[in-house]
């Protein structure tokens, strides 16, 4: 957060020596006005991952996204990150609460990389308008291994780095 | 307020209802618990968002689009996709500049495989989604593992597209 604090100050700071106080001031109003927007929304995804949390019985979820669940639990990962409605506001609590009720990494990152490469709101709102039909079903198809072989990964690497389970 | 955000809004509190619903049925303990719990993330990542928003503008306001494009422009091969891969992760702005970028680059000239390695790259690194959506909800160790772990796909689907070749 620090870093990300420093590097917005210098690029705040660059703004202004090229468009000087009104350039920064237009983008700190834009901004805001997005930052309203989203606040709500944030709220709607923290209250579905605390929902989430509490609903999901935790023996059930480890079982069947949990670090020893093989294909089967890469591949609900997959499913669920493609046909989870929302935004990244959604996503990202969502996968938090997924991974305080006992999915593992390997799960966890087959479900938000399926979110951002096949899940359908981004391709349907903004992908198939601009790219078009063709490209983008090409796109998908080639890109539906993917999370399955990035959550393999991540269990494989994450056994390696951690044999006795993740420190906390 | 355009359609497609309506739309998501309404699925979204409807399924913020639906599993209110399902945790009151467990029993008042259980709602309460889970509100309480929500809100209170949602307080600890308020002040984080509101950091990755305004910043992210000024970050996004240094890049300029045009530099991502020449980087992306009609050399092929594997050095054209590395550099698409760079240009994914540091293009700024939401899913709109992306795809605009692809579309840019494949009208003048860009290999097929070069903007399919741009657009998945731009789905898993994008640094402006990273700061503002996947750092303050994810634990920090798990958004560094996931995005190392994901490094050697896009090399991968630009690969698969050389292979497939375009339908």
């Amino acid at each position: 957060m620090i870093v990300i604090g420093a590097l917005v100050a210098v690029c705040a700071g660059l703004v202004w020596r090229r468009d000087g106080i009104d350039g920064v001031l237009k983008i700190l109003t834009h901004d805001l006005w997005l930052f309203g927007e989203i606040i709500p929304r944030v709220l709607a995804g923290c209250l579905l991952g605390g929902f989430i949390a509490e609903i999901l019985p935790h023996e059930k979820v480890s079982r069947s996204l949990g670090p020893s669940s093989g294909l089967k639990g890469l591949l609900i990962g997959t499913a669920f990150g493609a046909i989870l409605p929302g935004g990244p506001f959604t996503a990202y609590p969502v996968a938090a609460a997924l991974l305080t009720v006992g999915a593992d990494f390997g799960a966890a990152i087959a479900m938000v990389v399926s979110w951002t490469l096949i899940g359908y709101g981004r391709a349907v709102a903004w992908e198939l308008p601009i790219l078009g039909t063709e490209f983008t079903l090409w796109r998908i198809v080639i890109s539906l291994p993917i999370p399955v072989l990035a959550g393999a990964l991540g269990r494989f690497v994450f056994v390696r780095m951690y044999p006795k389970g993740e420190p906390s | 307020m355009n359609i497609s955000a309506l739309i998501i809004d309404i699925t979204l509190w409807g399924s913020v209802l639906i599993l209110g619903f399902m945790a009151w049925q467990r029993g008042r303990v259980v709602l309460v618990s889970s509100v309480r719990e929500g809100s209170m993330d949602f307080i600890n990542i308020v002040p984080r968002i509101a950091l990755g928003v305004i910043g992210s503008g000024y970050i996004a306001a240094v890049i300029p689009a045009e530099v991502i494009t020449g980087w992306l422009g009609p050399d092929s091969g594997w050095f054209g996709v590395l550099t698409a891969v760079i240009a994914g992760a540091a293009t700024p702005g939401g899913p709109v500049v992306g795809f605009s970028i692809g579309a840019v680059a494949l009208k003048v000239g860009g290999g097929p495989p070069q903007v399919i390695a741009y657009v998945v790259a731009w789905a898993l690194f994008a640094f402006q989604r990273m700061i503002l959506w996947e750092i303050p909800f994810m634990p920090a160790r798990f958004v560094w593992f996931r995005a190392a772990v994901s490094l050697p796909f896009p090399f991968m689907a630009a690969a698969l597209a050389m292979v497939i070749g375009k339908p």
